[in-house]
């Protein structure tokens, strides 16, 4: 063999050690039969959930409970669920509102003030929003302090021994789910009723729905409920478009929710 | 090196070590990164189980239903049965103990939350019965006429 590697030599040996830097390092780590199986149990659990856009009647009995379940104050311009109304005219104007979040229903026709003739309506209805417990949650990449993190179970959650208040998580989502604790002085949002759905119970907000519009279940058990009709139903998520691959989704989503 | 390089390079590692003292007995041993990586999962361990520590004040109708069982009954034998008792009675929280009475919500403002009507197509809200609040009866309390765990109208009192 010659000093000088041939053109043929050159790129067979190129091309082995291409072959060689591709392998990942996690391809080599062998797991103990435990480790393995910690690593499966772990994951057991995906807390999703599933919003009815047509079964919702706009009672707002979802951000009532909410609100006290969490110790949301009652009466501050705040909540970690809300329900919309979006009203579309034949002119095609959405007109849109939701008067306190929600929490006392809808129960006059007046959107901001202004009466639309029900002749005038094409169609009309209520999405409720929550937090969409984000499988690539933009408010944890953002939290400086390691306050804010997802579960092992999906679930984002505000750790209030830890949050400084800095407000950037608020800034980071994109759904507007977050925002400031006037009385705890911490960053706060919907955690799907964390101490509910941990021991078995369903959120406040899917108990006190009347219609049955909201529903949680296990994404990662194929005979939840919720599951079927996340894999069998058309339905849309908020925002699909941020990459955030959120896990709240709804049935007949209309192109006017934002 | 010279005496005065030294004395302030002394005084960075004294404050350097300073804070990693301070941050060794500040910051609690299951502080770190756990199962959804650094990005994500970059956490205090055991504020999950604060969360979980939170009490439940909606308790659902299964809590109810056994001392109450009469309007039980009744309310779930009514179009009505799919709301929940806590809905307008108030979060039962440790009731009977605490809170010894609950306060029930018998105002208008709450039945016109569903039955206001508003003729809103695409929406069940559309199908529901409903009044018009400021014509219907201006003033008085729903259930001066109608029954709210019987609400059928051979349930009017």
């Amino acid at each position: 063999m010659s000093d000088n590697c041939s053109r043929r030599e050159f790129f067979a040996n190129a091309l082995k050690l291409a072959a060689v830097a591709a392998i990942p390092v996690g391809a080599l780590k062998i797991l103990e039969p435990g480790e393995a199986k910690a690593a499966i149990a772990k994951t057991g659990v995906r807390w999703g959930f599933v919003v009815d856009t047509h079964k919702c009647i706009g009672c707002g009995f979802c951000v009532k409970a909410c609100k006290n379940e969490n110790e949301v104050m009652y009466d501050a311009p705040v909540s970690r669920t809300w329900v919309e109304r979006y009203v579309v005219t034949k002119d095609g104007e959405v007109h849109a509102d939701t008067p306190n979040a929600a929490r006392d229903g809808f129960t006059t026709p007046k959107i901001h003030g202004q009466v639309i003739p029900d002749s005038e309506i094409t169609k009309a209805f209520f999405v409720p929003k929550l937090c969409n417990q984000c499988e690539n949650p933009p408010c944890v990449q953002v939290c400086p302090v390691g306050a804010t993190y997802q579960a092992p179970d999906g679930v984002v959650l505000v750790d209030r021994t830890w949050c400084i208040g800095c407000g950037y998580c608020i800034m980071a989502c994109p759904y507007g789910v977050r925002f400031f604790h006037p009385q705890f002085k911490v960053a706060e949002k919907c955690n799907f009723c964390y101490h509910r759905i941990s021991q078995g119970m369903k959120t406040a907000c899917v108990d006190a729905c009347p219609t049955g519009a909201r529903m949680i279940g296990n994404l990662k058990d194929p005979n939840d409920p919720v599951t079927k009709i996340v894999l069998n139903e058309r339905v849309g998520v908020l925002k699909d478009e941020y990459g955030t691959k959120p896990q709240v989704f709804y049935l007949g989503l209309d192109k006017n929710v934002r | 090196m010279s005496n005065h390089v030294w004395r302030p390079a002394w005084v960075v590692l004294g404050v350097v070590a300073l804070i990693l003292t301070a941050r060794y007995f500040y910051v609690p041993s299951d502080f770190g990164t756990h199962e959804r990586g650094f990005m994500y999962g970059y956490y205090r361990k055991a504020s999950e189980e604060d969360w979980k520590k939170i009490k439940v004040k909606y308790r659902t109708k299964d809590y109810c239903k056994d001392c109450h069982a009469d309007k039980y009954e009744m309310n779930m034998a009514s179009k009505h049965s799919i709301i929940q008792c806590e809905n307008c009675h108030g979060p039962a929280m440790d009731h009977p103990e605490n809170p010894q009475k609950l306060a029930i919500d018998k105002s208008r403002d709450l039945c016109i939350r569903c039955h206001a009507k508003l003729n809103y197509p695409s929406s069940r809200r559309g199908e529901l019965k409903g009044i018009d609040p400021d014509s219907h009866n201006a003033g008085m309390e729903c259930s001066a006429c109608h029954n709210p765990h019987k609400p059928s109208l051979e349930g009017l009192k």
